[in-house]
């Protein structure tokens, strides 16, 4: 309790005293141009500011996690990167283009397993290459391919209904690799699973970075999935939706949500996020201390998202 | 084994009705001589010839108001404007009954064929395009992200997102489209006398046999039981259960 008080007193703003100490670093700029340019953004729904003044880069290869409360603006702004909505204000480009479009080169993974119900498992990824102009045979075997990086294999032939939300994730995430875009937008896309599923899902995300170093930006409201997932965590506040933090994520990969470094880090992360929010409810500060050795099942529950927003567990539609 | 013991009961009052009722017997038949007639209709090919002509006609028109009637929907689904200058229209003569566009037909296309597909067409084109559009409109947006995202557009969106994901709904509309021209097709043949069943129903009437007319009523509904189970229904269930719509059994 005295820790997470001090942390709280005089760690706030920052970062690098204390707990956190050379895990978790304010951004370091790099080198050359970036992949993804956002810049000074904005994005109003009539009246309401959904996004004011955003400006973040993204470097070819990282893993960027845009985290926050819900009304953030965090999906506003993912959605504005997959072109599928146009920022009232400010500028964004990859690589040098500005985006005006959808376009498979950025290709957005959504919080539903968005596959097309008539085609089996192996027909929704050959339909999706095919429309990326690959030759039968080709979409075939990377079909296959993929279905099996997901460790599919076997439910090649079953129909999304088939399968179960956990399954339908992983599909969905197949047929976006197989389609081999340049940056990877995922909106929430492990937000409606169980937490065992989706720790699953986060090793084999991270074993799959790991392979192919795609550029990725995801959007989550688990600071602990932010963690463990990302290079970077960019940190969003809400009304209006504003960058707080930029941090890069100094942890060894593989990672485990139960690290006891990691859950520091998430402590302070969410200690920030109530700190500069209109509401001030304080789940965090109630904890009682040692937490870190509690089961499991239920310092991920605690893990979870800010302020009291309930991960819809076991949702599977 | 409840239905046919029924089904029994119901023949069997019937045909009391007919023998002891207070009406003349010749104007009200009991079951065995619709039978008769039935079967004597079938047996000199008058009732086979008739249902060749009304189903050959029926698929001509039908087959056309699917053909116009599933891409205006579609276009109708899609487009804002397109469906704001249109929907008023259809909705507005969907109310007409379809045998009202008749006397025009004679008009413009004089006693023949092509007025009575013209019935038939203006019957279930007007269901099938209503039907499409609210199906279209009606997409999992989702869905449309996700083709958008993955870079599926032109043809190959609309036949392999749009229409699929679309074709429940497209396929009851294609259903209504399909009974009410069914209607349409029997009225117009009752009316403007040119073969089909709706003439032979005619003739019953001209030669005072209710026995001969009842056994065309009960021919028209076998076959219009039998296309809507055995098509429609058939295919339905199959679109459903694939698209997880139906929970498989």
């Amino acid at each position: 309790m005295w820790r997470d008080l001090l942390v709280r007193l005089l760690g706030v703003r920052r970062p690098a005293r204390h707990a956190c100490a050379g895990t978790l670093a304010p951004r370091r700029a790099r080198a050359g141009p970036p992949k993804i340019a956002v810049r000074e953004v904005g994005h109003r729904f009539q009246e309401f500011v959904a996004l004011a003044d955003v400006s973040i880069d993204v470097h070819a290869g990282e893993f960027v996690c845009l985290v926050g409360p819900s009304g953030c603006g965090k999906t506003t702004l993912l959605y504005a990167l997959a072109g599928h909505i146009a920022p009232t204000g400010g500028r964004i480009t990859i690589d040098g283009l500005e985006v005006k479009g959808p376009s498979p080169d950025r290709l957005l993974v959504f919080q539903e397993p968005a596959l097309f119900p008539w085609l089996t498992v192996r027909q929704n990824l050959v339909f999706a290459l095919r429309a990326r102009h690959l030759p039968r045979e080709q979409a075939d075997d990377r079909a296959r391919a993929f279905v099996s990086l997901v460790q599919l294999d076997g439910f090649e032939d079953a129909l999304p209904h088939q399968l179960s939300g956990g399954m339908r994730m992983r599909v969905q995430l197949a047929r976006a690799l197989a389609v081999d875009p340049a940056v990877l937008l995922m909106d929430e896309p492990f937000g409606a699973l169980d937490a065992q599923t989706r720790s699953a899902m986060h090793q084999l995300l991270q074993r799959i970075w790991l392979r192919d170093r795609k550029t990725v930006v995801f959007v989550t409201h688990d600071v602990r999935e932010a963690l463990v997932l990302g290079d970077r965590v960019v940190v969003m506040a809400d009304r209006p939706g504003r960058v707080l933090h930029d941090l890069d994520v100094r942890l060894p990969r593989p990672r485990d949500p139960d690290d006891q470094q990691l859950v520091e880090l998430s402590r302070w992360i969410r200690a920030e996020l109530n700190q500069s929010g209109p509401e001030t409810e304080t789940r965090s500060g109630a904890q009682p201390p040692g937490a870190e050795g509690e089961d499991d099942a239920r310092a991920h529950e605690r893990g979870g998202p800010p302020r009291g927003i309930s991960p819809d567990v076991g949702a599977s539609r | 084994m409840k239905g046919a013991v029924l089904l029994a009961g119901s023949l069997l009052t019937w045909e009391l009705l007919a023998r002891f009722g207070p009406w003349p017997r010749w104007l009200f038949p009991g079951p065995g001589a619709v039978l008769a007639s039935l079967v004597a209709l079938a047996g000199d090919g008058r009732l086979g010839a008739a249902v060749l002509r009304s189903l050959g006609r029926l698929a001509q028109g039908y087959a056309l108001s699917a053909a116009i009637g599933v891409p205006l929907g579609v276009a109708m689904g899609r487009s804002a404007w397109l469906r704001a200058a249109l929907r008023p229209a259809v909705v507005g003569l969907q109310a007409l009954p379809s045998i009202c566009w008749l006397p025009l037909a004679i008009l413009w296309f004089g006693l023949s064929e092509a007025a009575i597909l013209f019935v038939v067409l203006m019957g279930s084109l007007l269901a099938i395009a209503i039907a499409t559009e609210d199906a279209v409109a009606g997409v999992d947006p989702i869905l449309l992200r996700a083709a958008g995202t993955l870079g599926i557009r032109g043809s190959r969106f609309h036949l392999g997102v749009l229409l699929p994901a679309a074709l429940p709904g497209i396929l009851t509309g294609l259903k209504l489209g399909w009974s009410f021209a069914w209607r349409a097709l029997m009225a117009g043949e009752l009316l403007f006398v040119s073969g089909g069943l709706g003439q032979l129903l005619q003739t019953g009437r001209e030669l005072l046999d209710p026995a001969l007319v009842m056994a065309v009523m009960l021919a028209i509904v076998a076959i219009g039981t039998a296309v809507d189970r055995a098509l429609f229904r058939t295919l339905e269930l199959r679109v459903r259960r694939r698209w997880g719509l139906l929970e498989a059994t």
